[in-house]
């Protein structure tokens, strides 16, 4: 029987099978966001009439016996930075308060032509800033596994609504770690995709040069479904690699890895790590042993480094990017009062309309550009970023995938960091994939045994081998599941109807 | 006692810089498909891209890679195998994004030159002006600042923007610093200019028409007391918009600057706007603290990476050089270097070098287009080869040579085919405008005319030969112009008894 906590490729075959319409499918995830979500605070806004003929002209095309994709009918999440034409696009800021976009992004324009049902649109830290969805204008959203928790960052939004089944699948963003934490945190699948698989028309940009939209689910094999339909090269993203998309459903069903080697990052452990964390970190390493793939540990010195020059070419990016927001053309205007000069209306919108950790981030971008200071910041984080690469580099020369925990604590209380540098810690072991452009995912490996949260497991590829840590995921997943007897999800506390 | 320019150059040593913007002829924008159409109703020609809309991201237009690379080969530039966009960052409402894509330590072409020819008192000489750099960027919108008494945004009662214009492409030629020119720079200047333009025209990548902005000129200058090797303190004159207002700029600009030396005031590092009407220059911003852009690559764009083999394609598309050209030109149409500057000025080159390859007589082809042809563009203002095509014209010349039409008939055939009458041929077979050269009908003509003045007919028949003028007017009246002149004249005199 189809139910809201049936994964997407379960949905899907209800479909296919016409047990169930994506009109019944989609009007039964309304009813649970309707439930729950005063609680969870997922959605940022919802398009229940948009969604209901979506999900109507897709069950029309089934009926008529017409080709439909995989995911036709299927419901999904999507995080508030990329654009959806005519629906209310904030970045989770004030200063993109009210604004339609006249444009589908190419993610979005790609889900509508292969039939996804778009809910609504989740909540984010900032123009993606954060790591726990604090920052997000609108407030934060809360954690299903304990609505006293954070739902991570900057995607938590996304993560919470699949974690308390309010969507089967959810778009993210990952500049940081921003996909792959929040999945972390709740239990729940997230993948950033190779650097230019998918495309960033549309996807309102943090760092350029680091921002990766990609899926989040339930499981390996949704999560692979779903990059299938986003991924791709598009013309109008200069930074889109030409190329065949990775096959990477085929991957996510292959379940054998018997005879790869795994790579076990020697600086993503120890100091810092949550024990818990580090404990069912290992216990996914003893799975992959069992399910017959090979460890070899590997040291990428380098990362180290990773945090600091991070934070020098995100900052930086984002100066530049955020500089539009001035009220001129779209967003939130303050103090036109007729008399006021565009200079002091564009400083007035921006002193209101971006939070703390924007405009903390902006004034650090800001001077490490700054003239004379150009060399010492951004043009010693741009080689950082080389040696990196090299890093990774020497370790898939030596495994096929490299693994470690996606993050180094469970989910911590709303309200518990408040020192801006200790938060970005939690992007520590996300970050170095960002930086060299290369595929990263986090699966649930268990509870920490001292706060019964969830801990994820990464799992990065080479560049455009996102298939390998597919194939990699699924025979991990397969393998854990067997060992629990249930989906991790089944385990977190039911979120009562109120 | 102030010093005139003779007296400044005198006793200082100019030194230039030119900075060129070109607005190049591409039908997209820099990076994205918006038509670059002029004249458009304000921001009609606009999208999410050029208008910096959240989300959207810039595509390079192959075709100004191809134009700045064309532009590189002919200006004698290295084409770098390897060239970057960069980020410009400040804040201005016209500017969409806050930030300019331009090209900075990375450009797609340096390391050039552009030979000059100027008259001087030895007469003529080259001058090599040596180029830094070619660069691409884009095109800001345009503001209009309502009410105020300057037009500047300060003091404005409200501002309107139209986003049209931004990211139009552009390319900018910087020169190095052009030194020795002594008490010529003014006319090096403006030969570079010139030069230049004809360049960029023959290349068919801009319109490059200064009045009305597809071509801007800044123009630097410093000057140092002559013999000292000193560079002084310079200053930048912006939109300097005709060929005379170059030289013209360098004249005000050296005269100001050594009034000002002489006085022991210092020159201030700023830009300068240039007043067409009195050749002066008025302050603008000050540069003697650097603004800072905080330039950085454009993590939006890939670098550029042209394929050398493509690069030796371009080469071997360029033009003939226009100063060679002009030159062959003029030796084998045989005429003076006025009238071939007023061609080349005029714009009328290319069309005249048409018309007299598809077999038109070349003193005729000129006058032809800069005569009749260009006054009727002028009433209408606009462009005269946009009025009528080089073959068409050439039609008319022959059929001038061939005695089927008189000047005045091709007058009437030339504006019958600008008013949409069709081909010469059309129109002369519609307006019967054929010359009567049929000896009976002229006679029948004549015989009329002499009848109806008979007084005039016997004074010519008594020798005074200047009398049958009014005959021939009577004649050429009756026909309707269509005679040729020299026709009747020539029966008119046999029939009174007078040919020769």
């Amino acid at each position: 029987m189809t139910s809201i906590r049936s994964t997407a490729s379960e949905m899907s075959a209800a479909l296919a099978a016409g047990t169930i319409t994506s009109v019944e499918l989609t009007e039964a995830h309304f009813a649970r966001i309707e439930d729950v979500d005063s609680d969870v605070h997922a959605f940022l806004y919802l398009d229940k009439a948009g969604a209901l003929a979506q999900a109507a002209e897709s069950d029309a095309k089934r009926s008529r016996g017409e080709a439909q994709s995989p995911l036709s009918g299927v419901p999904l999440a999507l995080k508030d930075l990329l654009t959806q034409k005519g629906i209310p696009t904030t970045c989770g800021s004030k200063m993109l308060e009210g604004w339609r976009p006249p444009y589908d992004s190419t993610v979005v324009a790609k889900l509508k032509s292969a039939g996804v049902v778009i809910l609504g649109k989740t909540n984010m830290d900032e123009f993606a800033m954060g790591s726990s969805t604090e920052n997000s204008a609108y407030g934060p959203s809360h954690n299903p596994w304990d609505l006293t928790r954070i739902p991570g960052g900057s995607g938590g939004g996304s993560a919470a609504a699949i974690a308390a089944f309010e969507a089967p699948l959810a778009i993210g963003s990952d500049t940081g770690g921003s996909i792959r934490q929040p999945a972390a945190v709740t239990g729940t699948v997230g993948v950033k995709p190779t650097y230019g698989g998918v495309s960033r028309y549309g996807l309102i940009a943090f760092s350029s040069s680091l921002d990766q939209a990609g899926p989040c689910a339930r499981t390996v094999l949704d999560a692979a479904l779903l990059h299938e339909v986003i991924a791709g090269h598009d013309e109008r993203d200069s930074t889109s690699i030409n190329a065949p998309v990775p096959q990477v459903v085929k991957a996510a069903k292959k379940l054998d890895i018997k005879g790869m080697k795994i790579g076990v990052v020697k600086e993503l452990q120890g100091d810092g790590f949550q024990a818990g964390v580090l404990e069912r970190f290992h216990d996914g390493l003893d799975a992959l042993v069992s399910a017959g793939a090979e460890l070899v540990e590997v040291s990428c010195p380098t990362f180290d480094y990773a945090l600091a020059a991070y934070y020098l070419i995100a900052p930086s990016e984002c100066s530049s990017n955020l500089a539009r927001f001035d009220s001129m053309r779209y967003g939130i205007r303050v103090g036109d009062d007729g008399v006021r000069g565009a200079e002091e209306i564009m400083n007035l919108t921006r002193h209101e309309g971006f939070g703390p950790e924007v405009k903390r981030r902006i004034i650090l971008g800001t001077y490490a550009l700054s003239s004379g200071y150009y060399d010492a910041y951004y043009g010693s984080a741009q080689k950082v970023r080389t040696l990196l690469m090299r890093d990774f580099n020497a370790a898939f020369a030596q495994a096929d995938v490299l693994v470690s925990p996606t993050a180094p604590t469970t989910a911590f209380k709303i309200g518990a960091i408040e020192d801006p540098l200790a938060m970005y810690l939690n992007d520590i072991a996300t970050i170095p994939v960002n930086m060299a452009g290369i595929g990263g995912m986090s699966l649930p490996c268990g509870l920490a045994p001292e706060d019964g949260l969830p801990v994820g497991f990464q799992i990065m590829a080479p560049a455009m081998r996102d298939d390998l840590m597919y194939q990699v995921g699924g025979a991990l997943e397969a393998t854990l599941l067997a060992k629990w007897g249930a989906p991790i999800l089944d385990l977190a506390p039911v979120l009562a109807a109120k | 006692m102030a010093l005139n320019y003779d007296q400044a150059v005198a006793k200082y040593e100019p030194t230039l810089g030119l900075e060129v913007h070109v607005e190049l002829n591409t039908h997209s924008k820099m990076f994205c498909s918006c038509s670059t159409e002029f004249g458009a109703e304000p921001n009609t020609q606009t999208c999410p891209v050029c208008l910096g809309l959240p989300g959207a991201l810039p595509v390079v237009n192959g075709k100004a890679i191809e134009s700045s690379i064309l532009i590189g080969l002919a200006l004698n530039c290295s084409i770098a195998p390897f060239s970057r966009f960069a980020r410009k960052n400040y804040f201005y409402p016209d500017m969409p994004k806050n930030f300019q894509t331009s090209q900075y330590d990375e450009p797609i072409c340096v390391n050039g030159y552009l030979d000059v020819e100027i008259e001087t008192d030895e007469g003529a000489k080259q001058f090599r002006v040596e180029i830094e750099r070619v660069h691409m960027e884009e095109d800001t919108g345009k503001s209009l600042h309502v009410g105020g008494a300057t037009g500047r945004i300060h003091g404005a009662d409200y501002s309107l923007l139209d986003y049209n214009r931004a990211g139009i492409p552009l390319v900018e030629i910087v020169t190095k610093i052009v030194g020795g020119t002594g008490k010529y720079a003014p006319q090096v200047a403006r030969a570079y200019v010139t030069e230049l333009r004809d360049i960029l025209r023959s290349l068919q990548v801009s319109d490059v028409k200064m009045e009305q902005g597809s071509m801007r000129c800044d123009v630097n200058l410093s000057l140092a007391p002559i013999g000292s090797g000193a560079l002084g303190t310079r200053s930048e004159t912006k939109n300097v918009n005709s060929l005379r207002s170059v030289e013209r700029a360098v004249v005000g600009e050296v005269v100001r600057q050594a009034n000002r030396l002489e006085t022991g005031e210092r020159i201030v590092q700023e830009t300068r706007h240039f007043l067409e009407e009195s050749g002066q220059t008025r302050p603008g911003r000050s540069k003697e603290q650097a603004e800072d852009y905080r330039y950085f690559p454009e993590p939006d764009l890939v670098p550029v990476v042209p394929n050398s083999e493509w690069i030796e394609v371009l080469r071997a598309t360029l033009p003939e050089k226009p100063s060679i050209r002009r030159k062959r030109l003029q030796d084998e149409w045989n005429v003076s270097d006025k009238e071939m500057a007023s061609l080349v000025n005029a714009g009328l080159l290319n069309v005249v070098e048409a018309t007299i390859s598809l077999g038109a007589d070349p003193a005729r082809a000129r006058s032809w287009w800069l005569g009749e042809i260009s006054r009727l563009a002028n009433e209408k203002e606009v462009d005269p080869i946009s009025l009528i095509s080089a073959s068409q014209v050439a039609e008319v010349i022959q059929l001038i040579e061939a005695g089927e039409l008189t000047d005045k008939l091709a007058r009437q055939v030339v504006e019958g085919v600008i008013a949409g009458g069709g081909t010469p041929v059309q129109v002369i077979a519609q307006r019967g405008l054929k010359v009567v050269s049929d000896d009976s009908a002229l006679m029948i003509a004549i015989e009329a005319a002499i009848a109806a003045q008979p007084d005039t007919a016997d004074r010519v028949r008594g020798g005074n030969i200047p009398a049958a003028g009014a005959l021939i007017g009577a004649v050429m009246k009756a026909t309707g112009g269509q005679a040729d002149a020299a026709k009747v004249r020539e029966l008119l005199l046999k029939h009174l008894g007078k040919g020769e």
